[in-house]
């Protein structure tokens, strides 16, 4: 490890006990009822409790499965229609104006006519997660194979290439930097679309015990659920970051945000 | 396969036959001619260097010996046999070396031997024997990143070389080259096109790399471009383009080259 590296390790250490510190105490220093910011400590017993009583860990493993299945599938979607697209220009000018009012739609909106149609079940929540991701993984490929350099194609149509082999040797790979960017946003944009599944109905998943927790006005376990969320998020997007840097391990080095 | 004229003369490789091509304009916009009946044959071994202003057709030239676009008007041959698509008789080599950055030099030499079914093992030992002779031994592994631009330039000779064409389009390969690398380059170039007795038809704005190179300078006219003027480069030891640019004979060229370009300016 360097110097700086080391520097910044301690000092990230240091600023989180300094974040555990404030939150312990601050808030009560300052008159602010537990119910409201419940301190530091309180949020661990309450996870502590979560995990003997509420079957947190159930929870958790159930939004998670939803947010891989939801990711898989947007993602794969999103691939399929933009590599669909980006090959044949005439198809998005038609189908481009309704892309669009369908990307502007709020897609979270839609999680209540998803319970309506397949009730309270897994489906309404992984489809949520499945029509959020789908549209930066879209759109990124489509702009990708558009702005492809048409001298690699040429490159390969002038050694004989046919279609196909114009499509796996030069725009699969040229669109990779792009797909990866975009399924970066769609890994965190997926927990979105679960929770947001889950807290419209049903008894399952870390959305289900946020609305719960809300119920009984227990903030501790609305803080727990809030923490929980954000590290299925964080694990998601350092997936997809790590991932990254694998297949993309011939570009020039440069941050990928978590290595 | 080939037309063999006589004994004394060497086969036409490639020959363009009152070739035009014309490019339809957009709604009401007119057409555009990019060249008009441009005749020009290249005989085996031979390398023609094509110059003139631009816009003046050169690269609608290299397109149609490649196959990627068809005359309007006329004939181009390669080996006798018109050009209908891209073909293995040709290869090309731009000024943007067009390395894929996701393939290892090793790969990107192998390029278009992979597209043509050749085993990896015979894919693999001519790649290294291209690398060689591109002087780039010591790089099969590297990505195109980590190499310089003349070394990626001679990566992109390499995989060119590596179908082993018998028609060698080059449009300003060195145009983006500092101007030592380009010497020592074009020094390379001549060595290798000489050894491996390819045809090579040469796209420059380099007046002195035009006559450097070349046995054959054709001069363009502006759009629509026409051949103006051939002049067939008379200093010996075509294999070296250092020691042709010092021949008290390189200035009367150039002299001549800047004229013509004048005057094919005059026209418009």
């Amino acid at each position: 490890m360097s110097d700086s590296a080391r520097l910044a390790a301690i000092g990230g250490l240091l600023l989180g006990i300094v974040f555990l510190a404030v939150w312990q105490w601050v808030p009560g220093l300052l008159g602010v009822p537990p119910f409201i910011i419940p301190p530091a400590s309180e949020v661990w017993n309450e996870f502590l409790y979560m995990i003997a009583n509420e079957r947190v860990f159930f929870h958790v493993g159930a939004t998670s499965l939803s947010v891989i299945a939801g990711f898989v599938l947007g993602a794969l979607l999103g691939m399929v229609v933009g590599y669909a697209l980006g090959m044949s220009p005439s198809a998005e000018m038609v189908l481009s104006p309704y892309i669009l009012a369908l990307q502007i739609a709020p897609k979270v909106a839609f999680a209540p006519l998803f319970v309506m149609w397949f009730g309270f079940t897994v489906y309404p929540k992984i489809l949520v997660a499945v029509l959020i991701v789908f549209f930066p993984v879209m759109v990124n490929v489509l702009g990708a194979v558009r702005t492809i350099d048409r001298d690699q194609i040429n490159l390969a149509r002038a050694f004989s290439a046919n279609r196909l082999e114009v499509f796996w040797k030069i725009e699969i790979p040229a669109s990779m930097p792009a797909l990866f960017s975009g399924l970066r946003i769609a890994a965190t944009l997926a927990v979105i679309g679960v929770v947001v599944g889950e807290l419209v109905g049903g008894n399952v998943g870390l959305g289900y015990l946020l609305v719960y927790g809300q119920g009984q006005a227990n903030t501790a376990m609305v803080f727990v659920v809030i923490l929980l969320l954000t590290l299925i998020g964080l694990v998601a997007y350092l997936a997809v970051a790590v991932t990254e840097g694998r297949v993309l391990h011939y570009l020039p080095k440069r941050d990928f945000g978590a290595r | 396969m080939t037309q063999q004229a006589g004994a004394n003369v060497a086969a036409i490789r490639l020959e363009f036959r009152n070739v035009t091509r014309r490019f339809q304009g957009r709604g009401k916009a007119e057409a555009v001619t990019a060249i008009e009946s441009v005749s020009l044959q290249v005989r085996d071994g031979e390398v023609v260097s094509l110059i003139g202003p631009s816009g003046c057709g050169k690269s609608t030239l290299l397109n149609l010996t490649a196959g990627l676009d068809r005359p309007s008007v006329g004939e181009v041959l390669v080996d006798g046999q018109p050009v209908t698509g891209p073909n293995a008789h040709v290869a090309f080599m731009l000024q943007k070396d067009l390395l894929l950055p996701w393939r290892t030099i090793r790969e990107n030499v192998e390029f278009g031997l992979e597209i043509r079914k050749v085993p990896a093992a015979e894919r693999k030992s001519t790649a290294l024997a291209m690398l060689k002779a591109c002087h780039l031994e010591g790089f099969p592994d590297h990505y195109p990143h980590q190499l310089s631009g003349g070394m990626r330039q001679r990566a992109a000779l390499a995989r060119t070389m590596a179908t082993d064409p018998t028609v060698v389009l080059m449009d300003e390969p060195f145009s983006a080259l500092d101007a030592q690398t380009k010497m020592i380059l074009q020094k390379d170039l001549a060595q290798t096109l000489s050894s491996m007795r390819k045809t090579c038809l040469f796209i420059t704005h380099d007046l002195a790399e035009a006559v450097a190179l070349s046995d054959r300078v054709l001069v363009m006219s502006h759009r629509p471009g026409r051949i103006i003027e051939e002049i067939v480069i008379e200093i010996p030891g075509r294999d070296n383009p250092l020691i042709r640019r010092e021949s008290p004979m390189m200035n009367g060229y150039l002299h001549r080259l800047g004229e013509l370009l004048d005057l094919a300016h005059a026209k418009v």
